[in-house]
């Protein structure tokens, strides 16, 4: 082979498997891409049974109601809208009412919204970011949910 | 005093980093020795002063002066002394400093042990390396101070994020940094390279032991991560594809491209230019890992604190330092000159074949990681989408698989020209040991996916073929068993190194192949008395009781593990941990091991009726997915142990005493 063939070779070798990685990531974007929506988001887009989604915003206070088998079923609000969601599982640990959630799943023909994942939460003071922006979105949005991550003055009076 | 001392400290280092970046360009441009000279010490002196300023912060740690915000935001005076120490890099601004210090410790290492680098070319890299100390000196001082007081000192801090109170945050920042900030050598070097304008295959000799050292690190520290995540975060997993994660990735897929590719350099001297470009690209990563990680773009675990001028000041180092190297890139580099000629089935083409396949899969990492962000911004917040596992799985996982295949055959391929024929010839034994654990793996498996038993076949074939090239080289059976030992006490460590690092590489898969595929779950409520079934175990839950720790409370669930035929084999006590600093709970998740396969069980917050949720796994063959990359780590300490590195030297021409085959078995 010439040099000018064997760097034919390796171009083409180079060009056919980037060819294929974009082939491989097209097609994967294509099944395996999950939309982020608040309450508000679904009520308006009309999001059809079975669309894989991310439901993001604050667990009701006073909506969660335990059953049998883990079953959890609870109701995620953004201030104007709320959607029921069930889930069967162990919740994360700083799954409270009243904290921001990020479920993701899929909604049923009835208007709930079974999801298959609960996000967990790292920290009191980290609010997952889609739901703090949908929560300003919405003009809910509370300055506290930001201030308890700064720093309280406490401690020596003197 | 103290914290004024490093700050003070961390000023004159910043002083002694401009000095060290201009100074010896100047002399280079200049041909004026002395001031290319200043490079060296005044990049031991950086890192003497760094040094002083870490430690006066570590100090302000372990006396818990709280007068300092820095140490009252992230520690408290009951936390054990090694989560005090720990927790200095636990936050944004001490992570920072850490990173600094890496980067000074790695410069003052060349100053000191490039001995043998030419003059020009050791002026230029410290003085790259010193631009990037001034950026992030720079960055600290302006933006992330980690030495400001508070006015009124309280009496107790605020404590860790309990869930970095963990062993694992002793290993895992300082390795994963000491592989990022070690890219830096190699960027520093490509970039002084560009600016002679001249690179030649002993470049790639010098280089190298750097990218293996920080590639090693940067194993290591990703796989330490991993356990933790597995471990600390109650859910199971070893790998969530979370952008944080792929933020780590990235740099070592770029990095494991690079070591290959400068092996080519170093022996044939061939694709210079794409070793420049490998080198660029790894640190790019690096520094974009430490943008994602770190400038709050992504909420995580590892993202300290969320402050929009922080996030500027990494955007623009970025832009800098990433920009001007390619722009320097594509001005320079057409002046290299090529070399090597090779034909496309050879070792070069092997590692080229390497090279593109990973550097690919790199790419579909890259903007798996990035789309979603690149759509929010261009949409204005309106999408916000999430590209999850399935997207990485259907990109990354067939990029890979061919890598798998190809690895086995590289180190059997001849320099310039190989024999495919015989390398496939030589792997026989390989490819039927792969088959036998294919039908092995479908007569043993209960209905797991089709596919998984393909996937311990690859596990195998690498591991085999790992062990064919030694076996090759070494002429075990062919020989008296004294020759074999001999050849394989002669074989350079390098070999053995790449033999090892494949080696590791199957361990690895075959334990995520056996975890993803085979591994079970279970979640139930259970009450005291009842009794869950996995696998093989039983397990028995006796009841829950309290535990005091130092600055937490345990509620500790006590489990029997039995197996199936009623006897004892130990007790299991995952917790719920509480930490009243911050009023904040975690999941201890407990692991009993059997043999290379564990058992994972983790508690929820009880229920109302008293039982309380568990989560039982049973993780068939877990263990090996971070044995491979201890594996890993140790055939890089082979390969960096190497003489030829050391002394960047050909060895001596011992081998003329042996028999004459012996000779052309090394390389």
């Amino acid at each position: 082979m010439t040099r000018k063939q064997r760097r034919l070779v390796l171009i083409g070798g180079g060009l056919g498997v980037l060819a294929v990685a974009v082939a491989l990531m097209l097609n994967a974007f294509r099944d395996s891409i999950v939309f982020f929506s608040s309450p508000s988001d679904i009520a308006e887009k009309h999001i059809g049974p079975g669309t894989r989604i991310r439901l993001g915003g604050l667990v009701k206070d006073g909506s969660i109601v335990r059953g049998n088998d883990l079953r959890v079923r609870f109701e995620v609000t953004d201030g104007n809208n709320e959607l029921p969601v069930s889930y069967q599982g162990v919740l994360p640990d700083l799954f409270r009412e009243g904290q921001g959630v990020v479920a993701e799943g899929t909604l049923d023909g009835g208007g709930t919204f079974n999801a298959d994942t609960i996000l967990a939460k790292h920290d009191e003071t980290y609010m997952p970011k889609e739901v703090a922006d949908a929560l300003k979105k919405s003009g809910h949005w509370k300055d506290d949910y930001s201030q308890r991550a700064a720093m309280p003055v406490t401690g020596a009076n003197k | 005093m103290i914290p004024e001392l490093g700050h003070y400290a961390l000023m004159l280092a910043l002083g002694l980093a401009l000095i060290q970046g201009i100074m010896p360009i100047v002399g280079t441009r200049t041909n004026d020795p002395v001031l290319m000279s200043i490079a060296a010490p005044a990049a031991l002196a950086q890192f003497v002063f760094v040094a002083i300023a870490f430690m006066a912060l570590a100090e302000c740690y372990v006396a818990s002066d709280f007068s300092v915000l820095n140490v009252y935001e992230n520690s408290n005076s009951a936390m054990p002394l090694i989560y005090r120490l720990t927790s200095i890099w636990g936050n944004h601004e001490g992570s920072m400093m850490l990173w600094v210090s890496i980067l000074a410790f790695f410069g003052a290492l060349v100053a000191l042990f490039g001995t043998n680098l030419p003059v020009t070319l050791k002026a230029n890299a410290l003085a790259v390396q010193a631009w990037i100390a001034v950026a992030f000196e720079l960055f600290i001082l302006i933006t992330s101070n980690p030495f400001l007081r508070v006015a009124d000192a309280p009496f107790e801090g605020r404590d860790l994020n309990p869930i970095l109170q963990d062993p694992g945050l002793a290993f895992h920042p300082p390795m994963l940094y000491l592989g990022y900030v070690g890219f830096s050598i190699a960027f520093a070097f490509a970039i002084a390279a560009l600016i002679e304008g001249r690179i030649d295959a002993a470049w790639a000799r010098w280089v190298r032991p750097w990218v293996l050292g920080a590639w090693m690190c940067l194993t290591l520290g990703i796989a330490g991560g991993s356990y933790w995540a597995y471990y600390e975060l109650g859910w199971g997993g070893f790998w969530f594809w979370d952008p944080v994660e792929n933020a780590s990735l990235m740099p070592w897929l770029a990095g494991t491209a690079l070591l290959h590719s400068a092996v080519v350099m170093e022996k044939r001297g061939a694709l210079k230019v794409w070793t420049i470009l490998l080198a660029i690209i790894a640190f790019s990563l690096s520094l974009i890992g430490t943008f994602l990680v770190r400038s709050g773009v992504l909420t995580s675990v590892h993202a300290f604190a969320t402050d929009p001028t922080r996030g500027i000041f990494i955007l623009a180092i970025l832009v800098i330092f990433i920009g001007g190297a390619l722009a320097l890139y594509a001005w320079r580099a057409p002046l290299l000159k090529q070399g090597g000629l090779f034909a496309p089935i050879s070792r070069e083409g092997a590692l080229v074949f390497n090279n593109l396949f990973l550097t690919s899969a790199c790419a579909t990492v890259f903007v798996g990681t990035l789309y979603p962000l690149v759509l929010e911004a261009l949409t204005g917040g309106e999408t916000k989408i999430s590209v999850g596992p399935p997207f990485f799985n259907a990109t990354f996982g067939p990029l890979f698989i061919p890598l798998m295949l190809a690895m086995s055959f590289g180190p059997l391929l001849g320099w310039k020209r190989g024999d495919i024929v015989s390398a496939a010839q030589r792997l026989l034994a390989a490819a039927v040991l792969a088959a036998v654990a294919v039908a092995a793996a479908f007569a043993i498996e209960h209905g797991g996916p089709v596919l998984a038993p393909f996937g311990v076949g690859i596990a195998v074939f690498v591991m085999a073929g790992a062990v064919t090239d030694i076996a090759e080289r070494t002429m075990i059976l062919r020989l008296p068993m004294r020759a074999t030992i001999m050849r394989a006490i002669g074989l350079p460590r390098s070999v053995w190194g790449t033999a090892f690092a494949h080696f590791g590489i199957g361990v690895t898969l075959l334990g995520i192949v056996a975890v993803t595929a085979w591994g079970s779950e279970r979640i139930v409520a259970v009450k005291p008395g009842e009794t869950v079934d996995i696998s093989h175990y039983r397990l028995t839950f006796d009841g829950v009781f309290n535990r005091p720790g130092p600055n937490y409370r345990d509620v500790v669930g006590h489990f029997t593990v039995r197996r199936a035929s009623g006897d004892v084999i130990g007790a299991m006590e995952p917790s719920r941990r509480t930490f009243p600093a911050r009023n904040m709970a975690t999941t201890e998740a407990a692991l009993m091991s059997r043999g290379f396969s564990q058992l994972y069980l983790s508690l929820g917050d009880p229920n109302p009726d008293g039982s309380i949720p568990v989560r039982l796994f049973f993780k068939p063959q877990v263990l090996m997915i971070w044995l491979g990359a201890i594996i890993m780590f140790f055939g890089g300490g082979l390969s960096l142990s190497d003489r030829r590195l050391r002394v960047g030297a050909p060895r001596p021409a011992k081998a003329k005493d042996k028999p004459t085959p012996a000779l052309q078995a090394a390389e």
